[in-house]
């Protein structure tokens, strides 16, 4: 009878005393000296903070950040706007247009059809990686880029256009430099 | 005359072949046809898609036939018995024409328009490899201009000539066609003349694959981010029906085709006018929303369709005393104000 009015389902279930205290405790002199003492040890702690943007952690070899567009060997951009990343995402926070390569461009995107327009908005986006498993070119990727959405004071800011997504075009030639070094 | 395929029974008339047989039952045992269209005459046995199992000529004569033969050109036999998805011979033989057909194929979907709605995209998800074993070159020919309306893609071609046989029985003149053989066969226009007939577009709509594509809606969009719809208008065109299937985003028309069956074959044809220069929405009586087969990748991000209800069924003795340490977690009888002086 008295299983069920006892334990506790949850498992979190505690049985409170309702000691009366003595005139020392009522004072609580002792209790608040016992708690600044492990706020003053605080001070001399190491910090388990990091002032994030300015100071990095090192990644974990498979953590998801921020979204970044490849660009390949030649610097070419590698996204062709197939629109399966916007298929795949659960979020649906993917947006592109498609436009058609000009005879000139040839050395700007790797294929014909190049995305014009692509965006994602990082308030929707739940950095599964479902677009970067997707992706039939090899080039999106939330691994390579080695830095976290930065915090933003509107809304729109964090919709993230080509010009903050697409590698920038140093990485892509030191990218070249070392492959052929190696 | 009484045909059984895959152990269905089915009573068809003379002269129906095996493919239009299996037809008429459905299902999975209807083989895949590249070539074959049923809308237009002399279409089929070219891409050996098809093929079949035999097991059984006819009653008159019941040896099986010792190769496959292709169904579409293959005319029933009373009290024939073929195997179609039931034959490993068959399942391995499609498997092969899918690699040989795919040996000149660019594989270039990320890029083509035709990608959702290919299929050969199709085929090569049923039947083909992950891996190619060709490590040729493969065919390449230069980028060809056939007219302001229709883009062709010569290195995407299988080669089907259904496009040839649109030209000859639909428009009235033909000035496309097959020119040279072999592995330098090629779907051209005779010195670079543009398509201009105005039942021309309708190429686009029996091309298996990304070959010819509606220039009008070159990169525009994927196939499956647009809503198709069924509408009609009253063309002026005597020979053209009028009923359309619009591609939608948002309130813009992006593209329009006829409309299709489970086969991705036309259900009539319509002329160039529907096709190319109907893009406002006023042109069009719009019925309703096109349905598409269940797994069709246009189906995708579709919410429309009806979802079942989750019920859970908990058994009584867990729930037992879940209501009191309900009440006592979130203590709704007791006032906050009291629970203060406590």
């Amino acid at each position: 009878m008295s299983s069920l009015q006892t334990i506790s389902l949850s498992g979190s279930k505690k049985e409170v005393s309702k000691k009366e205290m003595t005139f020392l405790e009522k004072l609580y002199l002792i209790a608040i000296i016992k708690g600044l003492w492990i706020t003053i040890k605080h001070f001399f702690k190491k910090k388990a903070t990091i002032q994030y943007p300015d100071q990095v952690r090192p990644f974990s070899p498979v953590y998801r950040g921020r979204h970044m567009l490849k660009r390949d060997s030649q610097g070419r951009e590698n996204c062709t706007a197939c629109g399966l990343c916007a298929l795949s995402c659960p979020a649906e926070a993917i947006t592109m247009k498609a436009a058609e390569r000009k005879p000139g461009e040839e050395h700007l995107y790797r294929e014909e059809k190049y995305a014009e327009i692509y965006e994602i908005n990082m308030l929707r986006c739940i950095f599964c990686g479902l677009c970067e498993e997707a992706c039939p070119k090899d080039a999106i990727y939330l691994t390579i880029s080695k830095e976290l959405v930065p915090a933003q004071y509107h809304r729109e800011d964090f919709i993230f256009g080509k010009d903050k997504l697409v590698m920038p075009l140093e990485m892509a030639i030191r990218n070249t430099q070392q492959n052929s070094v190696n | 005359m009484k045909v059984t395929i895959d152990g269905q029974e089915i009573e068809v008339a003379p002269g129906t072949t095996i493919l239009q047989a299996a037809r008429m039952i459905g299902g999975e045992s209807v083989p895949p046809a590249m070539c074959y269209y049923s809308k237009l005459e002399k279409t089929g046995g070219k891409c050996r898609c098809c093929l079949v199992e035999v097991t059984k000529g006819s009653d008159a004569d019941p040896r099986p036939m010792p190769k496959l033969v292709a169904s579409c050109v293959t005319g029933c036999m009373d009290g024939m018995e073929v195997a179609s998805k039931s034959s490993e011979r068959v399942t391995e033989a499609r498997k092969a024409v899918t690699e040989f057909l795919l040996i000149n194929h660019p594989l270039d979907c990320p890029v083509c328009d035709q990608a959702g709605e290919c299929d050969l995209q199709n085929l090569s998800f049923e039947h083909g490899k992950a891996q190619s074993r060709f490590i040729e070159d493969k065919r390449t020919f230069e980028p060809e201009n056939i007219g302001d309306k229709i883009q062709l893609h010569m290195n995407r071609c299988i080669l089907c000539q259904r496009c040839v046989q649109v030209a000859e029985q639909l428009t009235d003149y033909r000035v496309h066609g097959v020119l040279n053989r072999g592995d330098h066969a090629q779907i051209s226009t005779y010195v670079a003349a543009a398509i201009d007939n105005d039942f021309s577009g309708n190429m686009i709509d029996v091309c298996p694959v990304g070959a010819l594509t509606d220039k009008t809606f070159r990169f525009k969009s994927r196939v499956w981010f647009n809503k198709p719809f069924n509408a009609h208008r009253n063309c002026e065109n005597p020979e053209c029906c009028g009923k359309a299937t619009l591609w939608m985003f948002g309130n813009e028309i992006q593209r329009v085709t006829a409309r299709k069956d489970i086969y991705h074959e036309v259900e009539d044809f319509i002329c160039n006018t529907c096709r190319f220069d109907k893009k406002e929405v006023t042109d069009w009586v719009i019925e309703g929303p096109r349905k598409f087969e269940k797994d069709s990748v246009i189906n995708q991000n579709n919410y429309t369709r009806p979802m079942e209800k989750v019920i859970m069924n908990t058994e009584k003795g867990i729930l037992e005393g879940r209501e009191q340490d309900r009440k006592k977690i979130s203590m709704a009888q007791i006032p906050f104000n009291n629970q203060k002086k406590q």
